[in-house]
């Protein structure tokens, strides 16, 4: 099912925070959905990320790079929507369980969802997938600490902002 | 090389690798054949029985660009890949373990600066083992993430 970007009106931002960290450039991490609701990245397969060499299949590490960026992105989209604020949350904990082995050469889908957001603490769980969300790779849940947006460099800022920033 | 071949050449591998770099005292060698492990450049060491695992500062690893701090995410794969090689050095396991689940608390910021792990192998079973890994910088007593991972073994 192919929706349009659009259609979720945190794209944009989901999209420039992703792109603000250097290590998910280095993976071309990609954000193809991003609402108050959810997250949806996308983590295209290459052979510099292979953990287990005898079968070409990605490292763990991968995976639990994905998810953190993906809870992490939908944490500030969260907070963004219910507080009209920009605030940046450091993970306190991530724990995920490995269902199966992504297929190598396919690229792997991360679902992230923030349920709920309390005073302080803010908590995510994450799917990722390939050919279904229902046929998972992997699922996490995790918890992140909200800071102040105050602590929100104003260059970070005008980076998130994008366009919109005024 | 057909592909048969190939597998099997593949399967004898690990076993073949372990065994070379327990010989050599060199387990860079077996950092060596996982992309992943280059990707982010971790290095290894063994002082007597006890591996301590290196992650030296790259600008390629940093999340968050205005602490500078490690990806989070990259520090959890740091941790995991130790303990992998953990595994395969103390259980000489005959293929490269495989994670079942993985469960990391980040106590303090990873700046921008080398960073290292130490694994400890709580319980090994017939199939599972599971594992405790130890993440600091500057001070080991000052940790910066701690996780604990259980993993199928061959």
């Amino acid at each position: 099912m192919k929706v349009s970007p659009g259609f979720f009106p945190l794209t944009g931002l989901a999209t420039r925070f992703v792109d603000q960290l250097v290590q998910c450039r280095r993976l071309q991490l990609k954000v193809l959905e991003g609402s108050e609701h959810h997250v949806l990245i996308e983590l295209p397969y290459s052979t510099e990320l292979i953990g287990y060499p005898d079968t070409g299949v990605i490292h763990g590490g991968v995976i639990t790079t994905l998810m953190d960026t993906a809870s992490g992105s939908a944490v500030v989209c969260s907070i963004f929507d219910k507080f009209n604020s920009l605030e940046l949350s450091p993970t306190l904990d991530l724990r995920v369980d490995y269902m199966k082995p992504a297929q190598p050469h396919k690229s792997v889908f991360g679902f992230a969802e923030c349920y709920k957001l309390s005073s302080s603490i803010a908590f995510t769980r994450a799917i990722a997938y390939q050919d279904s969300i229902d046929d998972p790779i992997a699922h996490a849940v995790g918890s992140f600490m909200r800071i102040s947006p105050d602590m929100v460099g104003d260059e970070f800022r005008r980076a998130l902002m994008g366009d919109e920033y005024e | 090389m057909s592909d048969i071949q190939h597998a099997s050449s593949a399967e004898l591998n690990v076993k073949e690798i372990v065994k070379k770099a327990t010989e050599l005292n060199d387990f860079s060698h077996l950092l060596a054949h996982v992309p992943y492990a280059k990707f982010i450049g971790m290095e290894v060491v063994r002082f007597g029985d006890e591996l301590v695992f290196q992650l030296p500062a790259k600008d390629e690893n940093i999340g968050n660009p205005t602490l500078p701090a490690i990806h989070g995410g990259v520090i959890a794969g740091f941790m995991e890949m130790s303990a992998i090689v953990q595994l395969m050095v103390f259980m000489q396991t005959s293929k490269v373990p495989k994670i079942v689940d993985f469960s990391i608390d980040y106590l303090r910021a990873g700046y921008h600066r080398d960073t290292f792990a130490e694994c400890k192998i709580t319980r090994q079973g017939r199939r599972v083992a599971n594992v405790n890994i130890n993440c600091w910088q500057t001070n080991r007593k000052s940790l910066i993430a701690t996780a604990r991972a259980h993993f199928l073994i061959e």
